[in-house]
């Protein structure tokens, strides 16, 4: 039996527990253990009051009030997309585009750059690990153009192989999208080897970083892709908005989206100008109160530093997979040697569904179904698992409560 | 909330060792049940003898649930008119739905159902088989969906 690893020095989870005030909820009059975090985290007290100070405060629309409280809501709005700018290291907030999350990010991109480019023949490339956010627009897409999509295979650790990436590469593939980090197995993609064998085909790359951001840190300049997607409400931020970054000379020469107010200079009947970017890609008013709690995010992830939440992760998961290996009956789906915190499984004899009735009886949350990753439940032959991941918030004691409640699912099910 | 009602001994029971589990063939319908949510399918299938269910059978994967009241189903309604599965039909999904309905003493094993309303995330699983036989009656043969 291998040792714990040992706590991360200076890591203190219970004064970061502190900051988030649900963790002190009680579930069927049971202590919440919450962890389900990769589906969507919970929101420190400095997110929730820095949306709450700009409704109570600063509220008014952007970019378009010459009055002292719409300069304040369009200042905060701006210095969110430059601290998000920051965070993820893009060369300018030109190349920040606010958006609803990752999904309308990856829609944007499949209709903005992909819809007038592609031809018939053309292919668009995936892995065969991708959240259907990553998988459908491109469906879309294709059937629009008569492009083809194909994915990449992986094996039964849920591994993708740089070098069938290599494989699947051709003269016809225009589009690379590809998951950093799998939300249904946990998977680490080699996505910087990715992007070099795809340039090196002369095709533009899409990275959905929503399961990555929030674990490690991520440069987009030295990952050198061409669009990268996340979502705030998965790195302690609110719901509904997330970005797109995207390289600066392809978002210049791709027609906007949608249409409306923000994203146009001058509108006349006969012809319309459209906006600089960013804003050439957000028509409407924006979730002005979501990119300030996303900038809070950004702000509260590092005052801890990504790194530390990234090595508390991983000891996390290296303890939860010993201590659930012992649970007899259970499979852990997704044995990749490279994972982010996020562990899928399944407990013979007890259909997932009814696992997570049983844990949430206990108070612990965990996600069962697809995880909106069908392929990669048809590929292990399974209608569902369940699945357990952390955050910084997460402790030892709530792997502990975890194992305790399978046990008790095994025992309901004897 | 209490797994003890969820999970009653008669549901586990019809989950371990599911009744009128298979297919019948030839059958004079059939229909596909499927809840995307949590990946449950079931296929049915039924003879009918004039008004009467004569036989029906089921077979697929599901949670303990969906298994158990498919199983139990197919034992209350083998040998029983339209009407009288008409009838059972509703007053499972009263008792499935309704938090106060009373619990028809005619329910039988059924009634055993009747813990899932405390549950409402669930109640589309002990729901399926129902609208599965729903569909096979009405010899649709199209997919039937409970989300
Ligand atoms: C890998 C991955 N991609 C995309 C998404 C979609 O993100 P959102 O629903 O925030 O648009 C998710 C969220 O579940 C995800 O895990």
């Amino acid at each position: 039996m291998s040792a714990s690893p040992k706590a991360i020095a200076g890591y203190d989870v219970e004064r970061v527990r502190r900051d988030f005030p649900i963790l002190t909820r009680l579930i069927h009059g049971k202590p919440l253990v919450f962890l389900d975090s990769a589906a969507s985290s919970q929101r420190p007290a400095s997110v929730i009051a820095a949306v709450d100070e700009y409704e109570t405060l600063h509220h008014a629309n952007v970019h378009r009030g010459v009055y002292q409280l719409s300069q304040e809501a369009t200042d905060l709005f701006e210095r969110a997309r430059e601290r998000v700018r920051g965070f993820v290291n893009a060369r300018s907030t030109r190349e920040v585009i606010f958006t609803r999350g990752t999904t309308e990010a990856i829609n944007l991109v499949a209709q903005s750059f992909g819809r007038p480019r592609l031809k018939a023949g053309d292919e668009i490339l995936l892995t065969h690990l991708e959240h259907h956010a990553n998988i459908v627009p491109w469906q879309l897409v294709a059937e629009q153009t008569g492009a083809v999509v194909k994915a990449v295979p992986m094996d039964r650790r849920g591994v993708v192989d740089v070098a069938d990436v290599a494989a699947y590469l051709n003269e016809r593939t225009r589009i690379v999208a590809c998951a950093q980090v799998s939300n249904a197995l946990g998977t680490v993609l080699p996505v910087r080897e990715i992007v070099k064998l795809a340039h090196a085909r002369g095709a533009v790359v899409l990275i959905d970083g929503a399961q990555a951001v929030p674990h490690q840190k991520v440069d987009f300049k030295a990952l050198d892709c061409d669009f990268y997607a996340f979502s705030a409400h998965k790195m302690y931020g609110p719901t509904g908005i997330g970005c797109l970054i995207g390289r600066e000379s392809l978002l210049e020469s791709m027609p906007p989206w949608q249409g409306g107010g923000d994203m146009i200079l001058t509108v006349s009947f006969a012809k319309t100008t459209f906006n600089t970017l960013p804003f050439k890609f957000e028509a409407g008013t924006p979730n002005i109160s979501g990119a300030v709690g996303m900038a809070a995010a950004v702000d509260y992830i590092e005052s801890i530093g990504i790194e530390h939440i990234h090595a508390h992760e991983q000891r996390l998961l290296a303890i939860a997979t010993e201590k659930m290996l012992k649970v007899p009956g259970l499979t852990i789906i997704g044995t990749a040697p490279d994972k982010a915190s996020v562990i899928s499984f399944t407990l013979d004899g007890v259909h997932p569904h009814d696992l997570g009735t049983i844990l949430d009886s206990e108070g612990v949350a965990v996600r069962t179904g697809h995880h909106c990753a069908m392929p990669v439940m048809e590929f292990f032959d399974i209608p569902a698992t369940a699945r357990a991941s952390f955050a910084c918030y997460s402790r030892e004691s709530d792997i502990d409560a975890l194992v305790a409640a399978l046990h008790k699912a095994r025992e309901v099910f004897s | 909330m209490d797994l003890k009602d969820l999970y009653r001994e008669v549901i586990l029971d019809h989950n371990k060792s599911p009744r009128q589990f298979g297919r019948l063939d030839p059958s004079d319908s059939s229909a596909d049940g499927h809840n995307p949510l949590c990946g449950d399918r079931l296929h049915l299938t039924l003879r009918l003898d004039g008004d009467r269910v004569s036989d029906l059978k089921f077979e697929g994967k599901g949670c303990a649930i969906s298994v158990a009241s498919a199983s139990m189903m197919c034992e209350a309604v083998k040998g029983k008119s339209r009407e009288q599965v008409a009838h059972l039909f509703h007053e499972i999904h009263e008792v499935l739905t309704r938090h106060d309905a009373p619990v028809p003493e005619d329910l039988g094993k059924l009634a055993a159902l009747s813990g899932v309303r405390e549950f409402p995330v669930r109640v589309k699983c002990a729901s399926l088989a129902w609208h599965t036989l729903n569909a096979a009656l009405e010899r649709s043969d199209s997919t039937v969906q409970t989300e």
